[in-house]
């Protein structure tokens, strides 16, 4: 039987990382479940073996259920009916395989009948459904909305709404209107109370909205009547069971057709309030696109892995002048090109996604206990990390899913620009993952400051002073000597005082941080496990090459030349 | 009302992904090149009593196998799924049996269970192909029986079944307690569950527990659910005589290793009624037809 858990090792490389076993055992609160529910783990081992099989559950039902239904979906698609979303029949069928081998509330705390995951696991799960069908994903990915849930709703609302994810019903995130994208903080959406029944009310159109009929939303809307800044807006829950809200059209997109993009229409649709008000955006968005920015780069990496496949299997199977063309150096070249990436920007996925996982099971404990001194400055300094790590994941990771399916299509050469290979529905896929939950550029934004506050340095600093195979001396000294050109790049941009010359160096800087970052974590990886060491070597050349083009670019640059770049 | 719900499966060697070590020089099956698999059909089984369970709260599904100790391991799978309970009926004396003998084993096990309202099972092993087992249980439990199910519906105290046959479905009312035999064309088993997979990872039978220790050891004392039963022939209170080599008539004298071969094409030319009348009777003198 297929399984895409089992079939691709480098997965379990990084669930058997060595911070997991501190991960874990602040998750389970040393072990103290068992006593309580009959499917909490023992000990690390134990529950490591759990999260093995449930991610075999996961890779086989991502094998053998959701990648062979990819196809008919992208045909078929969602459509409307009576103002509400009827999936594709392949949709359908894969998500209520993964609702009945209970993989939905994978990180929720069991008392609101989660399995209480870490994280890693979770994402995991996500890169495997994602390479099966990178539309599907988004759908079964919309869980991680209950952790906002979790995070700042009250008890009564947990209880209510938390066993319903759990129990398989789909989530929404509505805050994408109209005339509000990257700029949230214009959304119109109105949100009144109404002291008659003492319920919210919500009026307004959404657009763009990811699953947009799913059974639970979180909605952001405009509380504060004639504010007109983010300091208006609060989050909403709306239940589809209450009604009040209509599909009015599903979006005809370039790719993820499976996933339906939906325009809603609010008619005094009962809601109500998630946390505080006036936090909507300024506290509850922030989390909640910090959840889904990394989900995105799971989805780009199991994207990266569907492209990586379905090249290496082309090329090997294709024969040009007498043998097969994975045998002619630019073919091979370019399937080492997709590895490197797809394992780079895995491997920078999983780190980030272990940050994440410590600073916020270190939150969820702060709401139990007083942390330790020590506790709150890891939980700080983890935090700091995963700020850091999130933009850098989906930023870098969607551009090399992007760069990944672009050269999976050129290996099928003229085959693969026909509809006959699944090349051409993940070209089409990827394309979405550097534009939404923030684009590339946005990622930038929320990247620089840790350029030049040294979060990025310092924890270049960090790997540096970890140990490496001796055979990997020689890739170190690059890495240091990239780090020598980077901290130039960023004191000459910085010294400019100059924020539209910082803004237009930024992307560079960001990448030549990523680059080294992440070749430092394939040599990790590398030492670890030899199998990583072709593309630990071919990603350090790679990444070698691109930080001196930036740097010579940076160098070479004369401020006064930004005149030249200005549009009217 | 809730439902006794036995499920009968059998682990078989995974005979759809036969290689060329399948088979031993002595044309018996090579156990260790075949994957041992939860057979198919049995899948299908379980899918259907798992629904029956979740249309009639309270039920109990016992899984019932009969093989070597090792085949707690689609108990187990069984568990993962939704099964509550699982027996391995297992025995040395039960070993060559062949479905005469099996359905006797397996009639006199469900016999052990108790009451029990409906007994659901595969049409057939991968390994056999026989169809004869599930039958020859309700033979000799004097059960009525439902052939060809899709699917199995209990309403009013009676079995509701819809059977696939040539041509067409044909749909049945049976009282209980009875004998469905499901086809591969029913629904498939849902997959292993998350939850139930780390509930019941650690569930073992007697000898298995045997080797167990410590933390897993106190655990499966703790846990009764944890604890699998494993029936010997003596247990069930089998006849020696019926059992095993003793109990099957059928003997097998030799085993022929069949290798497939394309065989010589013919072409008949013309558009004629003779061309078509000589394609007719060839086809006939070969007993294509006819």
């Amino acid at each position: 039987m297929a399984n895409f858990y089992t079939d691709n090792t480098d997965l379990k490389h990084h669930l058997t990382h060595p911070l997991m076993r501190k991960i874990v055992e602040l998750k389970e609160r040393n072990y103290t479940d068992a006593e309580k529910f009959d499917y909490a783990p023992l000990d690390f081992d134990d529950a490591m073996d759990s999260y093995e099989k449930v991610l075999e559950i996961a890779g086989e039902i991502s094998a053998e259920i959701v990648a062979p239904n990819a196809e008919d979906v992208d045909h078929e698609g969602p459509h409307v009916v009576d103002g509400h979303v009827v999936y594709a029949q392949g949709t359908q069928k894969n998500l209520d395989a993964l609702v009945k081998a209970g993989l939905m509330g994978i990180s929720l705390p069991r008392r609101y009948n989660g399995l209480n995951f870490s994280i890693v696991p979770y994402i995991m799960a996500a890169d495997m459904v994602s390479r099966a069908d990178a539309g599907f994903v988004n759908i079964w990915g919309l869980q991680d909305c209950a952790e906002t849930i979790y995070e700042f709703a009250d008890e009564d609302q947990k209880m209510r709404y938390l066993p319903r994810v759990c129990a398989g019903e789909t989530m929404a995130m509505d805050l994408t209107e109209p005339d509000a994208g990257s700029d949230l903080q214009a959304v119109m959406l109105k949100a009144r109370f109404n002291e008659a029944d003492g319920t919210w009310r919500l009026n307004g159109v959404k657009r763009f909205i990811t699953n947009g009929d799913g059974n639970i939303a979180l909605v952001l809307a405009r509380s504060e009547e004639g504010s007109k800044d983010g300091r208006g807006l609060s989050m909403f829950i709306y239940d589809r069971n209450d009604g009040g809200v209509t599909v009015r059209r599903i979006e005809n997109k370039m790719g993820i057709k499976g996933s339906p993009t939906c325009e809603l229409v609010f008619k005094n649709a009962k809601a109500e309030l998630c946390g505080s008000r006036k936090l909507g955006l300024i506290k509850y968005v922030m989390a909640l696109m910090n959840g889904a920015r990394l989900g995105i780069a799971a989805q780009s990496v199991g994207v990266s892995e569907a492209a990586y496949r379905e090249a290496i299997a082309y090329a090997r199977d294709r024969k040009q002048f007498g043998k097969a063309i994975i045998e002619f150096p630019a073919v091979a070249e370019m399937i080492s090109n997709i590895k490197m990436k797809l394992d780079a920007s895995r491997s920078l996925l999983y780190e980030c996604t272990r940050f994440v996982d410590m600073y916020k099971t270190y939150e969820d404990i702060a709401r139990e206990r007083t942390l330790t001194p020590e506790e709150r400055a890891e939980m700080k300094k983890y935090s700091r990390y995963a700020d850091a790590f999130t933009p850098l994941a989906k930023g870098m990771g969607s551009e090399y899913c992007n760069q990944n399916a672009y050269d999976c299509v050129q290996v099928h050469g003229g085959s693969g620009f026909m509809k006959d290979y699944a090349c051409e529905r993940i070209y089409r896929d990827a394309r979405i993952t550097s534009i939404y939950e923030g684009t590339t550029q946005l990622q930038v934004v929320a990247a620089i400051r840790h350029v030049t506050t040294g979060t990025y340095l310092n924890k270049i600093e960090e790997y540096n002073a970890e140990t490496y195979a001796p055979q990997f001396d020689a890739l170190k000294a690059k890495l240091v000597a990239m780090t020598e050109l980077y901290r130039a790049a960023v004191a000459s941009v910085t010294e400019s005082h100059n924020t539209e010359y910082l803004d237009f160096q930024a992307r560079r800087l960001v990448e030549m941080a990523g680059h080294i970052i992440m070749g430092y974590l394939l040599l990790g990886d590398a030492t670890r496990n030899d199998s990583f060491a072709k593309s630990a070597a071919n990603y350090i050349r790679f990444g070698e090459a691109e930080v001196k083009k930036h740097s010579e670019y940076i160098a070479n640059f004369d401020i006064e030349s930004l005149a030249d770049y200005r549009q009217a | 009302m809730s439902l006794n719900i036995v499920v009968l499966a059998k682990q078989v060697p995974d005979t759809r992904n036969v290689g060329k070590d399948a088979m031993k020089e002595d044309g018996t099956i090579n156990r260790a090149a075949l994957p041992a698999i939860f057979n198919p059909e049995d899948l299908n089984a379980l899918e259907q009593a798992l629904q029956l369970k979740e249309t009639h709260p309270g039920s109990k599904i016992t899984l019932l196998t009969m093989g070597p100790p090792r085949a707690s391991e689609i108990v187990r799978e069984g568990l993962y799924r939704g099964a509550d309970t699982g027996i391995v009926l297992t025995d040395r004396a039960f070993a060559g049996a062949d479905t005469l003998a099996t359905s006797y084993a397996l009639a006199t096990a469900v016999k052990h269970i108790g009451e029990v309202d409906i007994i659901i099972g595969g049409r057939q092993a991968i390994d056999g192909d026989t169809a004869q087992v599930g039958p020859q249980i309700a033979e000799k439990l004097g059960f009525p029986q439902v052939t060809y199910a899709e699917e199995v519906k209990v309403e009013e105290g009676k079995a509701i079944v819809t059977r696939r046959l040539e041509g067409g479905v044909e749909t049945v009312e049976c009282p209980l307690p009875c004998v469905v035999t499901v086809n591969g064309s029913a629904a498939p088993c849902r997959p292993r569950n998350a939850r139930f997979i780390q509930k019941y990872k650690y569930a073992v039978t007697p000898s298995e527990k045997a080797t167990l220790e410590g933390a897993k050891l106190a655990l499966v004392e703790s846990r009764p659910e944890l604890n699998l039963y494993e029936w010997s022939a003596a247990e069930v209170n089998a006849d020696p005589q019926q059992i095993g080599l003793a109990g099957s008539p059928t003997k097998v004298k030799t085993v022929v290793n069949v290798v497939f071969q394309a065989k010589e094409s013919k072409t008949i030319e013309g558009e004629d009624n003779a061309a078509l009348e000589e394609l007719i009777k060839d086809l006939i003198a070969n007993h294509t037809i006819g």
